[in-house]
């Protein structure tokens, strides 16, 4: 069953403090991935194969760089998961 | 139908010895920084290298493999003339013909040893102790050098803070020869064509030549999806070394995957889920990506420190512009 905003919200938050050590509280829609919450060009490689993963959804390597806040990933995954 | 004799090789493989050569001139990150805008703690963070050894017009890819071989021959315990068969691998051996090998095979001494180069980018290592071990077992030569050596400062462009401060120069060298126990295992090998553009030159020679570019040609790269790949694609690879040997991740002393960048032998081990027992090779922090060089000059700085020793089992994975790649388990000289 595909995932709702709300879970895939907390998903990525578990991801990012995973990968970042970012508190899942910090881990909101309007927040930049890399400009908040220190995730990295290469941490969000991560980011986006553990979400991946647990989505059940493929986001492209050139899909990757317009994934800036959790909101577009949030969208991306929204849109595209099986 | 006249009946042809077949040749008679050894039974099994095994790397006899080891040898490095790192330029002398140490580059740190702040001479980098001369020509990008960065910082050493940006570098630091995306790639873990502090510093480099880079090149003088002394050391050549041949000057470099003739020290590194030397060693390597002679941590073996053999002499140059036994050697029947040298192998180079590098993509930063500016004179296209003859094949450095020949040079490198006859100013080592030996006899008239068949020596070719190869051309398998950051893979090259596998590549040559795959062939190598062939040789050995199927009988072509007693013991094989196999080289792996680049000048990538030559083939670097100062001005790409993406790859500026990625690569390094050096020449690791292994002499393969006869075993009585298994000590290479299965390679997993592969090339993966459709993604040719994800590490490459970044024009043809002949376009500089003929002044279609004004910048010399350099090695470029598209940092996230060689991540993934290297992460992610080469933790299977990796994997299915280990299987087709019937090593387990337990069995394993050390791992010493191509040292391309900390971050992506960070994000390996953790993907193979590796077990904190196991020796990681971090060459890279003062040696940079040297490529083809990179896997053996890492096996010989782990054994200098004594960080691995001599029989112990270790996973080798080398990954790169192709993409190829080449995983084995092999037994420490």
């Amino acid at each position: 069953m595909a995932a709702t905003q709300k879970e895939i919200v907390d998903g990525l938050a578990e991801i990012v403090n995973e990968i970042a050590g970012i508190p899942v509280e910090d881990v909101q829609l309007d927040k930049s991935f890399t400009d908040d919450l220190d995730v990295d060009s290469l941490s969000m490689v991560e980011v986006v194969v553990a979400a991946e993963e647990r989505f059940d959804v493929k986001i492209p390597d050139e899909d990757v760089k317009n994934l800036k806040t959790v909101g577009d990933a949030t969208d991306y995954i929204l849109k595209h998961q099986a | 139908m006249s009946k042809i004799k077949p040749s008679k090789g050894a039974p099994y493989a095994r790397i006899l010895g080891v040898g490095g050569y790192r330029p002398t001139r140490v580059v740190p990150n702040e001479v980098i920084l001369e020509t990008i805008d960065s910082s050493d703690e940006w570098i630091r963070s995306r790639s873990g290298i502090e510093t480099r050894h880079w090149a003088n017009d002394e050391e050549t890819v041949a000057a470099m493999s003739i020290e590194a071989s030397g060693k390597a021959i002679a941590d073996a315990g053999i002499t140059a003339e036994q050697i029947g068969g040298v192998i180079v691998s590098t993509v930063s051996h500016f004179k296209q013909t003859p094949a450095v090998a020949t040079e490198i095979a006859d100013k080592l001494g030996t006899n008239k040893a068949a020596a070719f180069d190869i051309s398998a980018g950051c893979a090259g290592f596998g590549y040559g102790l795959t062939l190598a071990k062939g040789m050995v077992v199927e009988g072509s030569a007693e013991y094989v050098l196999v080289i792996g050596v680049e000048r990538l400062s030559d083939l670097t462009d100062l001005e790409d803070r993406a790859t500026a401060f990625l690569f390094g120069d050096g020449a690791g060298a292994v002499v393969v020869g006869p075993s009585n126990e298994p000590a290479i295992g299965p390679t997993v090998w592969g090339s993966e064509g459709d993604k040719s553009e994800t590490i490459k030159q970044t024009v043809p020679w002949t376009d500089y030549r003929t002044g279609q570019v004004e910048k010399f040609p350099a090695i470029t790269q598209e940092g996230q999806a060689v991540f993934r790949w290297a992460v992610f694609e080469m933790a299977k690879v990796a994997q299915q070394a280990l299987d087709a040997a019937g090593i387990s991740s337990s069995d394993l002393d050390v791992f010493i995957p191509h040292q391309a960048n900390e971050r992506i032998i960070d994000s390996m081990v953790k993907t193979l889920k590796l077990p904190g027992s196991v020796t990681v090779a971090r060459d890279v922090r003062t040696t940079g990506n040297t490529s083809a060089a990179s896997i053996p000059l890492a096996m010989e700085r782990l054994l200098a420190t004594g960080e691995a020793k001599s029989g112990d089992t270790a996973l080798v994975i080398g990954f790169g512009a192709g993409l190829v790649y080449a995983a084995t388990v092999v037994t420490l000289p």
